[in-house]
């Protein structure tokens, strides 16, 4: 029973941090259109940003959930100004343009902080769950995924800015048309997007130990994710990194960690073969 | 004078070329020390306080008189934790600087990119790090801790504070595989159980189900040859559990680079490890040590394990040396297997003529607000796992790297 309850716990995480580590790339590359392969490097900026801010005095909770988003946000902003905003459209010229970036971030990273590990250690403390002892920091990250959904859902569903946002990636021209400056919301978005990215990287520090290429860890499991989730931003999300994170999980417990990242890797390449526009090109067709 | 584009090409690169070696000072004669070690890229935190304590133990040879009355001069390269560079400048050293001894190497991979060079062009070769044990060549020396020295000494110490049923968790290369195997033999030995075994590639990051299986398992200690900054997250994780006060942990592999300083006292406190060296060694040696380093370079956080057995290697080189009173390689190999020893910060290192390993100090230690506290010290322990499959004596062309089997 008690171990019943751990892997539920463990298999709600895995979804959870999979949303998590996915939503900044979904929203910068399935509403954009804009393939950043920075984007390891965005998350990975936005863990330094934390410890940074942490060992300056700041209270934890305030440098991930707050000064972390804000840091990586205004960096994706200037790098949108600079960079991105030159290539809409030319998916391949940003792929080749953003890896780029993700070698400069590295770069930078390593001289400013050094090419060693660092890391701060996770503010919640565990607790017993009869037999056994459960990271108490899952919690907080299932919950920060749930709110971050709530929040994306709100935002794009009940808000103006939200429905511009929306009408302004299906048709920029009549976006235009109506009097909107289409450059002005691929800012707006892009920003957002990093700042995804940044707080994911934030909330994901404490648990590991940082170091300037951290972030090649994440980037496949975040487009195989974006990806197999297809059109729909949060349906997408939410549908692949379930589906994902269980059979992670599920492998993990039986067989090892390992065999848990093949099945995952597995699972995608038969997914994306059965589904190749991805899970909500076929079911929840229309939804966000 | 008319230059054509060849020319001029040609002359600009033998410039950019000789600018691009180090500037050795050509002294009429010197003893050239090679010294290969990554100062920067991944491994920088292994190689910078090695690379400064090969300058440390050089700059104190030189001002004691230097070796036979020349004075020592480094010629150092920086492999930037590129496997490919070693081979590049392994063979630099020896064709071109035609050095008297190479130091250096972190990882296996590393020491065997340069062996098979050095052993081909007659340059003696001391390798200095903590590694998985077995290379049995005559034209190498080996200053590091082996697994069995390591094991034999952590597992019963280990065991008898928690218990007999022990998981190991290891790091999937031959150093995690090869330690896993002695663990368990030690284990076995002492009359405990392996209960479980898990290896893990080194970018993986996230030990959640791990830590969820080790508990249903439910052993009484965990002991974890994890390496690198992936895997450093996994004692971040046990401790974010509240694992650390319900089943015991130890390590062969947390501190080498003081890793134990990343993580915070309540992270770190408690967990076992045995090496040859730790900072809060409380011996005169040692003091000064810490003293020399703190004056070089101004303080002495910086030094770990993989650091103190490269100082000394060099010195074990240098006392070869003067025994031989010569720099030759075989004089000097010779005066080696006489098992000749020195004292080095932690403690006596005496070289074992059938396997070309070092006979030294192993320290029994646990994590104490981000410092290695000393328990107990088994003193002179001989590398074992080599010995059982290297014999130089008997066989003095032996060139293989075993892998042991139980």
């Amino acid at each position: 029973m008690d171990f019943t309850v751990v892997v539920i716990v463990e298999v709600l995480y895995a979804v959870a941090s999979l949303v998590l580590i996915s939503a900044g790339l979904a929203v910068v590359f399935g509403m954009m259109k804009v393939i950043n392969l920075a984007h390891g490097e965005f998350m990975m900026l936005g863990g330094y940003a934390t410890i940074t801010a942490v060992n300056l005095g700041v209270n934890i909770f305030i440098a991930m959930l707050i000064v972390a988003p804000l840091i990586v946000g205004l960096i994706g902003l200037v790098v949108e100004r600079l960079v991105i905003r030159h290539l809409y459209g030319r998916l391949v010229d940003t792929m080749l343009a953003t890896w780029g970036l993700s070698l400069l971030f590295i770069g930078a990273a390593t001289m400013i902080f050094g090419n060693t590990t660092t890391g701060i250690s996770a503010p919640i403390s565990g607790f017993a769950v009869g037999d056994y002892q459960i990271n108490g920091y899952n919690f907080f990250i299932i919950i920060v995924s749930i709110v971050l959904i709530l929040g994306m859902l709100f935002v794009l569903k009940a808000t103006r800015l939200g429905l511009i946002a929306r009408g302004t990636m299906q048709r920029s021209d009549m976006a235009a048309a109506l009097g909107y400056s289409p450059d002005r919301i691929y800012m707006a978005t892009f920003f957002a997007g990093s700042a995804l990215s940044g707080l994911a990287g934030a909330v994901l520090a404490p648990l590991v130990g940082l170091v300037p290429t951290s972030g090649g860890a994440f980037i496949a499991k975040a487009f195989i994710t974006v990806i197999a989730g297809g059109p729909s931003l949060i349906a997408g999300l939410l549908s692949s990194a379930g589906i994902f994170g269980v059979i992670g999980q599920v492998f993990s417990f039986s067989v090892s960690a390992v065999m848990g990242d093949v099945a995952m890797l597995i699972a995608a390449v038969i997914l994306l073969r059965l589904l190749p526009q991805g899970v909500t090109a076929r079911f929840f067709k229309g939804k966000l | 004078m008319s230059l054509n584009r060849r020319q001029f090409l040609a002359s600009t690169t033998a410039l950019a070329g000789a600018a691009a070696f180090p500037t050795v000072v050509l002294a009429a004669d010197t003893i050239k020390l090679g010294s290969v070690l990554d100062t920067s890229g991944g491994f920088d935190a292994y190689g910078k306080p090695m690379d400064m304590a090969m300058r440390l133990a050089v700059d104190e040879i030189n001002a004691s008189g230097g070796l036979l009355g020349k004075q020592v001069e480094v010629i150092a390269y920086d492999t930037q934790s590129d496997m490919a560079l070693y081979t590049q400048y392994g063979q630099q050293l020896v064709r071109q600087d035609k050095v008297d001894v190479v130091q250096g190497g972190i990882l296996s991979a590393s020491r065997e990119a340069i062996r098979q060079t050095m052993r081909k062009s007659k340059t003696l070769y001391f390798y200095n790090a903590l590694y998985e044990g077995g290379v049995c060549d005559r034209n190498i020396f080996i200053d590091g801790v082996t697994p069995a020295q390591q094991a034999e000494a952590l597992v019963p110490y280990a065991m008898g504070k928690s218990g007999k049923k022990v998981y190991i968790l290891a790091a999937d290369y031959n150093y995690g595989q090869i330690t896993a195997e002695w663990i368990k033999k030690y284990v076995a030995d002492n009359g405990g159980e392996t209960v479980g075994l898990d290896f893990f590639p080194l970018d993986v990051s996230d030990f959640g189900s791990t830590i969820a299986k080790i508990q249903s398992v439910g052993p009484d200690l965990v002991i974890a040859p994890l390496v690198g900054g992936a895997h450093l997250s996994f004692f971040r994780q046990w401790a974010a559990a509240g694992m650390k006060d319900k089943i015991a942990l130890a390590s062969t592999t947390l501190g080498v680079g003081n890793e134990h300083k990343v993580l915070t006292a309540a992270e770190g406190d408690g967990i076992m490890v045995a090496y040859n060296y730790s900072q809060e060694l409380e011996t005169p040696a040692n003091t000064a040590f810490k003293e020399k380093w703190a004056a070089a370079y101004g303080d002495s956080s910086a030094i770990h394990e993989l650091a103190v057995s490269h100082y000394q290697g060099v010195l074990t080189w240098a006392e070869g040396v003067r025994v031989a009173g010569s720099v030759e390689r075989d004089a000097v190999i010779a005066a080696l297997e006489t098992g000749i020893s020195i004292e080095g910060p932690a403690g006596t290192i005496t070289i074992d003529p059938k396997t070309h390993h070092a006979i030294l100090d192993v320290h029994i230690m646990e994590m104490e607000n981000q410092g290695m506290k000393v328990i107990e010290t088994l003193s002179q322990r001989q590398p074992v796992d080599t010995q059982a499959v290297c014999d130089l004596a008997a066989n003095p062309d032996d060139n293989t790297q075993y892998e042991i089997k139980f």
